[in-house]
């Protein structure tokens, strides 16, 4: 009999502005916080799953945590690689090949780029595939901008329309301490923002900070008691689409299209049970298209559902309740950070720190829907309580 | 980067031809051009001369690149179009302004020098 696995553990490291640390003490401070969030310790955790550091990944940043884990992960589909790394640990704890496991996740971005350590846009090299593309300079942001012009063009949404993407997450923003920006903004103040890759202006697009975090996921017979709130899995779905834009069928549907019916599936439950959603937004149709893809609304009413206020704490349907990507945290890969903030949701931690206006009332159930690349993956997780 | 697979493909471009793949077992067109078919994994594939007429898919005016050599560049618009063989294709369109196109605009090929070393397949409005 399979076990049920849980969340049990959630913890942010410093984020935001940090030039002290490197990435690996982000890990590390990330994944104590946890493992003591879950009231575990070093010697109960056997397995981890982490990228997004250098070579032997995960095994670097294992090791400067001090674990040697006996089941390990280091799927690497970008940014939403740690949805599919809760899904790989979770089906793993189920059938007995690890009890705890640690995901974690650190990145220095923001201080990097200002110490000139890299460049703003990525260099994916011109081996393989992305080499046919390689040499038209499209850039991530100008794939997203395509994208998102064709969902213009097939549905009629409007450029407004996808600011309030932009507006309804900053305005979450606002209620959360640990954003980096918190200001409200306004439509115009998104459209009137410096171009990037037309149409896509600078308030379209993540902001670029630092940060970790770390999650721990446990089998239920070996949950502490002082754990009372429990995240149970309850179902999972992945994909994974193209990684040349030439291969993907349809620019208005995503990979969590098909990773997220397979996810509620799997959870037995539909999208109108749903209480929030954590997407990754690293720019605003990213958000829009994947709240249809997971099936919230029809196709094409993206742009009036968010433009409504549906999407704002206290809407119908909150979409990242903390801020986003968009305005509180984005050190490069933000995929990690959805399951943390869904998970502190559906527990009322944000009621019990005496902050209700930041707190999704009675959360039971959380879409966490982690797209990488240029939609070139999603791993979806259905969690609840 | 140019290597043993796609040489022919790149050597192609410098003489002023783009090479895409045909499957002679189900007579699909591919593109980016592989040794196999990746539609019906048939090894009777053979690179064959694009017609030069594809109509435009999706565009962005691309304003930042801090990439070399890009960022000497910009604006420029990368595009992706759809070749009337069928595949889509990541180009470049030139000859024309981001307010001059429209989705669905017919494409002509054209081959654009972008330096010394690279030339590109690119497309202007037919």
């Amino acid at each position: 009999m399979p076990r049920r696995v849980a969340v049990i553990g959630a913890a942010l490291s410093d984020t935001g502005r940090v030039d002290e640390k490197s990435p690996f003490a982000l890990h590390a401070q990330a994944t104590r916080a946890a493992v003591a969030d879950a009231g575990l310790t070093r010697a109960d955790v056997d397995g981890f799953a982490s990228n997004g550091t250098g070579a032997l990944n995960p095994i670097e940043v294992a090791e400067y945590i001090g674990l040697k884990p006996t089941w390990v992960d280091s799927t690497g589909v970008g940014g939403g690689t740690w949805e599919i790394m809760a899904a790989h640990a979770a089906d793993a704890i189920a059938l007995g090949h690890a009890d705890v496991v640690v995901l974690s996740y650190g990145s220095t971005t923001r201080a990097d780029l200002k110490n000139k350590r890299r460049l703003a846009n990525l260099n994916f090299g011109a081996r393989g595939p992305v080499g046919y593309e390689v040499p038209y300079g499209h850039t991530i942001i100008g794939k997203y901008a395509m994208a998102a012009r064709r969902h213009m063009h097939t549905y009629g949404t409007t450029l407004e329309q996808l600011a309030e993407v932009a507006v309804s997450t900053r305005y979450n923003a606002g209620f959360n301490p640990d954003a980096y920006y918190r200001d409200p903004i306004t439509v115009d103040e998104v459209l009137d923002s410096r171009m990037i890759a037309d149409p896509f202006t600078k308030l379209h697009c993540c902001i670029r900070s630092d940060g970790g975090c770390a999650v721990v996921l446990a089998a239920e017979d070996r949950i502490p008691d002082s754990v009372t709130d429990p995240v149970w899995v309850l179902g999972h779905g992945q994909h994974v689409s193209h990684t040349t834009m030439t291969e993907w069928e349809d620019f208005t549907a995503g990979p969590a299209s098909v990773a997220g019916p397979i996810a509620f599936e799997g959870a037995g439950v539909s999208p109108e049970e749903v209480d929030l959603a954590c997407v990754y937004d690293a720019f605003t149709y990213m958000a829009m298209v994947t709240i249809e893809d997971l099936g919230f609304i029809k196709k094409g009413e993206g742009g009036p559902f968010f433009a409504s206020g549906a999407t704002r704490l206290g809407g119908e349907l909150p979409v990242n309740p903390d801020g986003g990507g968009l305005s509180a945290c984005h050190p490069g890969m933000r995929g990690l950070f959805l399951i943390v903030e869904a998970t502190k949701q559906l527990r009322g931690d944000y009621a019990a720190a005496g902050a209700p206006e930041r707190q999704v009332a009675d959360a039971r159930l959380a879409a966490v829907s982690g797209t990488g690349g240029w939609f070139c993956s999603n791993g979806t997780l259905i969690l609840g309580r | 980067m140019v290597e043993n697979e796609n040489e022919p493909f790149f050597a192609a471009i410098e003489d002023g031809r783009l090479l895409i793949g045909r499957c002679g077992a189900c007579g699909e067109h591919h593109y980016y051009p592989r040794p196999h078919c990746p539609k019906c994994w048939s090894d009777d594939v053979e690179w064959v001369d694009a017609g030069g007429g594809a109509t435009l898919y999706t565009w962005s005016v691309i304003h930042t690149n801090d990439l070399p050599p890009w960022g000497g560049r910009v604006p420029y618009i990368a595009g992706v179009v759809e070749l009337d063989e069928g595949p889509r294709m990541m180009t470049h369109i030139v000859g024309a302004e981001g307010d001059d196109l429209r989705i669905g605009m017919p494409l002509e090929l054209e081959f654009v020098d972008l330096d010394d070393e690279l030339t590109i397949a690119a497309f202007h409005p037919a």
